[in-house]
């Protein structure tokens, strides 16, 4: 069948520039360079091009330009030239249409709807560059209050307490999972978190036996619909454990991991024979309702001494507030919620285009209710999905998270480019591939170099930030919505967000 | 009479108080020369005393000072209606003030000295309890009506004015007691109005406050969790609030309570001995909410004791000073010694660390039995 699809991009080269080296025949996965039969020259077939910048940024004469292809269909703001492609696709495959990353559709995005506030005259700013400035979370379910014993000189603690994990900065790494992404990435993302003393979540891949002793105290570790990788050690490794129900790029439905990606080391992390499909069912099959979800956590508690604090996952959906407080009496100590944006390796385009909520309504939307039913404290709030920058992280906590998850940050941070040809394998930065040749262009020393950057310059800008409104512990950010104000939105909006417009 | 338009108002103001912790009463006199000292800490717009030790012949009965705002004839009814149902009124009376005074359209004041007629499901409270709850009731329901005081022998007098003319017009200095604290305010963006004036009372604690809370919507939204609904719309509510929580249904001491408002930065935590490092991060995880950001420094007193307390990083100072059984703290040195110029000791206490006077073992039988 011919093809009636468009390229995505157009590949332009500045001959006088070319010295025909060939590093672009090297470092393309997709097949766009090739050399001629005598090797005299390099040909370009840029319908293959996705666009993913390698050759261009390795290109050690920068004679490559890599831009989105500009013949375009008679312009219709109805049929784009996007649903056409689509169409065009289905109706040469007739298949479900896969893509990678978090949506990329032009929702409103609330984050860019709020502005922040600063300190002038009635109340001082504060300096972080001469004052301290304290990032320290603490996540976990805290008691309704503490009983405390003086006896003489000596004081004591009664009250029973819950664990809870401690990270220096409010911003964690998303679940990722080990075949997911590469080794060197998953490496490059346990690195960094032990450098700057936040966590990392494994995803549902499991955790390799040989990062368990060095990562297993800062990694979150997953425990999905395929269980795949679970065992009591690799449980009781961990600093924490995510029951993940959803994810906010596909809530609804599961996963799936191709076999050629199930390599013997993946095969062995993740208990299943080598090349076979992992398939992570939609729902978890244990868990049909909250009383199921209640006996899964306390299984888990159960298994780990009660000495690890359980987070339970969800993708932001219709409902996510009161689902939410079941989560809390379900005895989960930790809430993540993944909102619409959120990444994703691979998912159904339809599904991630259309099914969630924004984060930032979600985590409006659960934070006001968990207080309204006086169990806020009973757990930690994780925004993920779509942060962006730390403006984000500062807004997604004044609206009532604790802390946030990033993911699609981080890879970006690690090379990523948002091609979003994820699920492909072929990832040209090292990332989303199991192809040792790929994966070994990211080198995870370097990898959680750029991670660790990442997380100091963010952290740098909420002290910053903070500073301005005069608040020198991020504690005093949390639920803090007196320090936000919408711009551009309308009155259900402002007050879904429990925000006032700016001006008021 | 306007009532704030914003969330929360913003202000920088005089604070006073003195204790003698022999429990000895004296009046008002002094106090108001302090305030006078501090006159440009204010700027007309609030100014009110806390007096403990007020009512030594009531002492047994809770008194409530009752603000009826335009002297609304239909609220003050409706107090009366309401007091009657759910207690027994032993005594009532208007409180006497002179019309001579330099105030501005000032509001009915009435007080009542009343004992707990609980009925129903209200039996399972406390006392306590149920006056807070019946305090609520009239400030949140009966229009115009406003408790601006509700503890056992002692009292609030405030309004719209300088501390000095409020002062006069509640002739404050025919008034003993034992423990006085004192508030000039200088609000920055809304009108005086009396029932936002200082201090601020709930049964018999009271606050005076100075600053502006950043923290205000995290404080705010942990508070609501518990039931306490911020009216009044202050900064200081959330203060006097967050006090009650702790001190009164928590029972944590003030040394304690000190840590949870104005913790040492983790820095110092840090390099504690295990077991203060323990205590004092535990109370940062479990109290984050109740952390208090900002410039400001509280008087807060109850019977049998009085302290004062500035921000994590002392953004507004207070001094403190002694002399024999009197303890005092202020917002400038000056007015110390405008009314006491030969103090035994005077000092600024660091940030977070609360200066606490308490009645003596032989006062506190005398005095609160």
């Amino acid at each position: 069948m011919k093809s009636h699809l468009l390229p995505d991009f157009i590949v332009e080269r500045i001959e006088d520039r070319c010295n025909k080296c060939g590093v672009c025949v090297k470092q393309c996965p997709w097949g766009v360079y090739s050399w001629n039969d005598d090797k005299t020259d390099i040909l370009i077939d840029y319908t293959k091009c996705v666009g993913c910048q390698r050759c261009v940024i390795y290109c050690p004469n920068n004679a490559l330009i890599v831009k989105p292809y500009y013949g375009s269909y008679r312009p219709n703001s109805y049929w784009t030239k996007e649903v056409i492609l689509d169409i065009k696709k289905q109706a040469e495959q007739g298949g479900v249409l896969l893509v990678g990353t978090g949506s990329d559709r032009p929702y409103k995005v609330y984050f860019d709807h709020i502005l922040l506030n600063a300190s002038q005259v009635t109340n001082p700013s504060i300096d972080p560059l001469r004052e301290p400035m304290e990032l320290r979370t603490f996540l976990g379910r805290k008691p309704d209050q503490l009983e405390i014993e003086i006896k003489d000189d000596d004081i004591e603690i009664k009250t029973e307490l819950y664990p809870n994990l401690v990270v220096e900065t409010p911003i964690l790494f998303a679940g990722m999972s080990y075949g997911a992404i590469s080794k060197n990435a998953f490496l490059a993302l346990a690195m960094a978190a032990k450098e700057f003393g936040t966590m990392f979540c494994t995803g549902e891949g499991g955790l390799p036996k040989d990062m368990r002793e060095e990562y297993g105290p800062v990694a979150i570790v997953q425990c999905a619909s395929g269980r795949f990788g679970v065992d009591p050690e690799y449980l009781n490794c961990a600093a924490a454990i995510e029951i993940k129900i959803g994810q906010g790029a596909k809530p609804g439905i599961g996963g799936h991991l191709p076999g050629e990606k199930v390599t013997a080391e993946i095969s062995a992390t993740r208990m299943i024979p080598e090349g076979t499909d992992a398939l992570s069912p939609a729902p978890h099959h244990d868990i049909y309702s909250i009383e199921d979800l209640s006996m899964l956590i306390y299984a888990l508690k159960e298994a780990t001494n009660y000495e690890k604090p359980v987070f339970v996952k969800i993708a932001a959906v219709h409902n996510v507030a009161a689902i939410a407080s079941g989560i809390v009496r379900a005895g989960a100590d930790v809430i993540v919620i993944d909102g619409f944006r959120g990444g994703t390796g691979a998912s159904p385009k339809v599904m991630r285009d259309h099914v969630g909520i924004p984060i930032e309504m979600a985590i409006a939307a659960v934070d006001q209710r968990l207080r309204e039913e006086g169990i806020r404290h009973k757990c930690s709030i994780i925004a993920s999905g779509g942060i962006r920058c730390s403006a984000d992280v500062v807004k997604a906590i004044a609206l009532g998270a604790d802390a946030v998850y990033i993911g699609t940050a981080a890879l970006i941070a690690l090379g990523c480019t948002m091609c979003q040809k994820c699920y492909t394998g072929k990832c040209a930065w090292g990332i989303c591939t199991q192809d040792p040749n790929l994966a070994k262009r990211l080198n995870p020393k370097e990898g959680a170099k750029r991670l660790v950057n990442l997380l100091r310059a963010w952290s740098l800008e909420i002290k910053d930030m903070l500073g301005g409104m005069g608040i020198n512990a991020i504690e005093s950010l949390r639920g803090n919505r007196e320090h936000l104000r919408g711009i551009g939105l309308e009155e259900w909006e402002l007050r879904v967000l429990g925000i006032k417009g700016a001006g008021e | 009479m306007i009532k704030p338009r914003d969330d929360k108002d913003f202000q920088a103001c005089g604070l006073f108080g003195v204790m003698d912790r022999s429990g000895k009463r004296f009046n008002g006199k002094m106090v108001v020369e302090a305030m006078k000292n501090m006159h440009v800490r204010g700027n007309g717009l609030g100014g009110g005393f806390a007096v403990y030790g007020l009512y030594p012949e009531y002492k047994d009965y809770y008194c409530l000072h009752v603000m009826i705002q335009d002297w609304n004839e239909d609220a003050k009814r409706e107090v009366d209606k309401f007091l009657d149902a759910n207690f027994d009124i032993v005594h009532d009376e208007e409180i006497p003030t002179n019309e001579d005074a330099n105030v501005v359209n000032p509001p009915l004041f009435w007080r009542y000295f009343v004992y707990p007629q609980k009925k129903g499901d209200d039996k399972r409270l406390s006392d306590d309890d149920y006056v807070i709850k019946k305090v609520m009731y009239i400030n949140t329901k009966i229009k115009d009506a406003y408790v601006i005081s509700s503890g056992k022998n002692m009292g609030v007098f405030k309004g719209v004015g300088f501390p000095e003319d409020i002062a006069e017009f509640f002739m404050v200095e025919k008034y003993k007691g034992y423990i006085w604290t004192a508030h000039s305010r200088f609000p920055t963006n809304t009108p005086g109005w009396w029932g936002g004036a200082h201090p601020f009372c709930i049964l018999d604690w009271t606050v005076v406050h100075n600053g502006e809370i950043s923290s205000y919507g995290t404080n705010k939204r942990y508070l609501e969790m518990f039931g306490y609904y911020c009216t009044l719309q202050t900064d200081t509510e959330v203060m006097a609030y967050a006090f009650d929580l702790l001190m009164r249904r928590q029972k944590l001491p003030i040394e304690i309570v000190a840590k949870i408002l104005a913790p040492p930065m983790w820095d110092i935590i840090d390099h504690m001995d295990e077991k203060m490092k323990k205590l004092h991060t535990t109370l940062r995880m479990v109290y984050a909410p109740l952390l208090i950001n900002g410039p400001w420094t509280v008087i807060v007193a109850h019977h049998g004791e009085m302290f004062g307390l500035t921000d994590r990083i002392r953004l507004r100072p207070i001094t403190a000073g002694e002399k024999g059984d009197l303890l005092f703290l202020s917002s400038e040195e000056s007015a110390i010694r405008a009314v006491c110029p030969d103090l035994d000791r005077v000092w600024t206490p660091h940030g977070g660390e609360p200066v606490i006077g308490r009645l003596n073992e032989k006062a506190l039988k005398k005095v609160v039995e």
